[in-house]
């Protein structure tokens, strides 16, 4: 369903992510792990279109459903983006205005891709709301941000990506934010939408713990190239790489190595 | 577990209020009684916002409690004032999540490190570059770095620069606030290894705040759980994982991802989240989200009750010697 063929990303003529290649299923859970600065995000960011900065793709091709979307015009994406593909952050409350209310906004983006009354629109949120198991959308839907948990307004930001069943969501550290106990209710809920939806997710994370709970397939990265990359099983117990190896050692476990 | 004479620092029965809107009050941390011994690790674990930084913040003396007392070495550390303080900060140092924001950007690495001791007059003007040179090369760091800025370093470099910075006066206890949470996981290993190196070499005794029990108990002696201003479970680090008793604290262990865990598992994590930490329930303060809440859980408020020796649990269910566990 999504293919990236030997890409290659540069900002301003120096190549970030280099020689990049992934093919994702319908349904199938990827993740993309690896340091800061490794180039995880770019990656998931030009499948978007949404390169900033003076970042491009300059080698090799990115297909959805057969397409290639580096040829798409401003029209193109705009009724891509949000309907068939959409993102997650990192932190869902910082990409709302924070002087307008959720639901405001939420009615905004449901209208924006599709002809609706203000009113049938305010109740798609809530019934979006409530399918992310947040009680009382009203409520919700009439908060501003800031008045939400953490854990809450990533549900928020779950639920809007998910109004239009897009085919791929992309993730951007969903949980880095949150506690472990709200971690796993998000891990969760992400992997409901897809025996749900039949979503395609790509997530990117540097919890290789999460990592590896949710996806079907692993690409580790280091330097902006792929080090390794394989299903779970051939990740975590025969890596290829030493980088991975390392990686794999520093993770903390409970009930595992002790220093004193 | 611990030998008595080796505590250096004692806290009985601390509680910290804030004033809230409305008239209301804020109970951030709530008759927390804990004890730092001589060269061990304690660790605080528990959730946002569920008061770990704010006591931990007494112990440096950024804030003082509302009722209780803090022993060190037999003196209230609470009721310090003037130039008695400003000599104990000495003693007891810190070090924050964000090594960024707490260095001053126009300042050189030589400056920063040697800026503590600079104020204590221990040193001369002449002798900076050599205790920076010394203390860089304890924290694993070139000798050359005493002339760069902060922004030109990595995460895990600054870290490094405000661990030794903690370190320079010689303290006897360092805090660390999520010290390893910004970093990467290979970083926070080195780092890891670095504060354990330290604290063998120099007997510090550290109170580490994390979220992450994994990375806790991989290198704490003792494990103290906190939820919503109450310490709910007091436990040796080592075989926590099998030991432990309180239901959130089981909690806690069972939402970690791990990468050896079985996959094919439903990861079990309590459903709903904290309640506001201004409407508090009475009684058990994790009742609404406990799947063993009995009656008396909805009455009164349980006591940390010991069940070992260095094992304490705040639980009506489990609390109990000899309950089921």
């Amino acid at each position: 369903m999504l293919g990236l063929r030997d890409v290659t990303i540069s900002y301003k003529g120096r190549p970030t992510v280099k020689g990049f290649d992934l093919s994702l299923g319908q349904g199938k859970i990827c993740s993309i792990v690896g340091e800061s600065g490794s180039g995880k995000t770019t990656v998931i960011r030009a499948v978007l279109g949404l390169l900033g900065g003076g970042g491009r793709v300059t080698k090799g091709d990115i297909l959805f459903e057969g397409r290639s979307l580096l040829s798409n015009t401003k029209e193109e994406w705009r009724r891509l983006r949000g309907t068939d593909i959409s993102m997650i952050f990192q932190d869902s409350g910082a990409m709302t205005n924070q002087t307008r209310i959720i639901g405001r906004q939420f009615v905004e983006y449901i209208r924006t891709h599709e002809d609706m009354t203000k009113k049938d629109a305010w109740d798609k949120g809530i019934q979006m709301l409530e399918r992310m198991r947040l009680p009382s959308g009203d409520n919700i839907m009439k908060s501003y941000p800031f008045q939400l948990s953490g854990g809450m307004r990533q549900r928020v930001g779950i639920a809007m990506a998910m109004t239009f069943q897009p085919k791929l969501l992309l993730a951007d550290e969903p949980t880095s934010a949150l506690d472990v106990t709200t971690q796993a209710q998000i891990v969760r809920q992400m992997m409901e939408l897809r025996d749900t939806y039949k979503t395609s997710i790509i997530v990117v994370t540097h919890n290789l713990g999460v990592a590896a709970y949710m996806a079907d397939y692993i690409v580790v990265m280091k330097d902006g190239e792929i080090v390794d990359a394989g299903d779970r099983e051939k990740i975590l117990h025969h890596p290829q790489s030493e980088y991975t190896r390392n990686l794999l050692e520093a993770v903390p476990s409970l009930g595992g190595e002790r220093y004193v | 577990m611990f030998d008595e004479k080796d505590m250096i620092l004692d806290a009985r029965h601390v509680t910290r209020k804030f004033p809230a809107s409305n008239g209301r009050t804020l109970v951030a941390c709530n008759d927390v009684s804990l004890r730092l011994y001589k060269g061990k690790t304690l660790g605080l674990v528990g959730e946002s916002g569920c008061g770990k930084s704010t006591f931990m913040r007494f112990l440096v003396s950024l804030d003082t409690p509302t009722e209780g007392e803090i022993f060190f070495h037999g003196n209230d550390i609470t009721k310090m004032r003037g130039e008695a303080l400003r000599q104990n900060r000495q003693k007891i140092q810190m070090v924050f999540q964000d090594p960024s924001g707490s260095f001053n950007p126009k300042m050189k690495i030589r400056d920063i490190i040697c800026e503590p001791l600079m104020n204590f007059k221990r040193i001369k003007k002449s002798e900076k570059d050599a205790v920076a040179k010394k203390y860089l090369e304890l924290v694993d760091l070139p000798a050359e770095f005493a002339d760069r800025y902060p922004h030109n370093m990595s995460g895990g470099q600054r870290q490094r620069i405000a661990i030794a910075r903690a370190i320079v006066l010689e303290p006897e206890i360092v805090v660390m606030d999520e010290a390893t949470c910004a970093l990467d996981v290979s970083v926070q290993k080195t780092i890891i290894e670095l504060v354990v190196k330290l604290q063998k070499e120099k007997n510090i005794s550290i109170g580490f705040i994390a979220h992450d029990l994994g990375l806790i108990q991989s290198f704490a002696h003792q494990i103290a759980v906190m939820y919503l201003g109450d310490i709910v479970e007091v436990i040796p680090a080592e075989g926590s994982d099998k030991n432990a008793v309180h239901p959130y604290t089981k909690a806690l262990m069972g939402a970690i991802f791990d990468i050896n865990m079985d996959f094919s598992k439903k990861i079990e994590s309590i459903e709903s989240e904290a309640p506001s930490p201004l409407d508090v329930p009475k009684g058990c303060p994790f009742q609404d989200r406990c799947g063993h809440c009995i009656g008396i859980c909805r009455q009164e408020h349980p006591v940390l009750t010991e069940l070992k020796p260095g094992h304490e649990v705040s639980c009506h269910v489990f609390g109990k010697r000899g309950g089921k566990a």
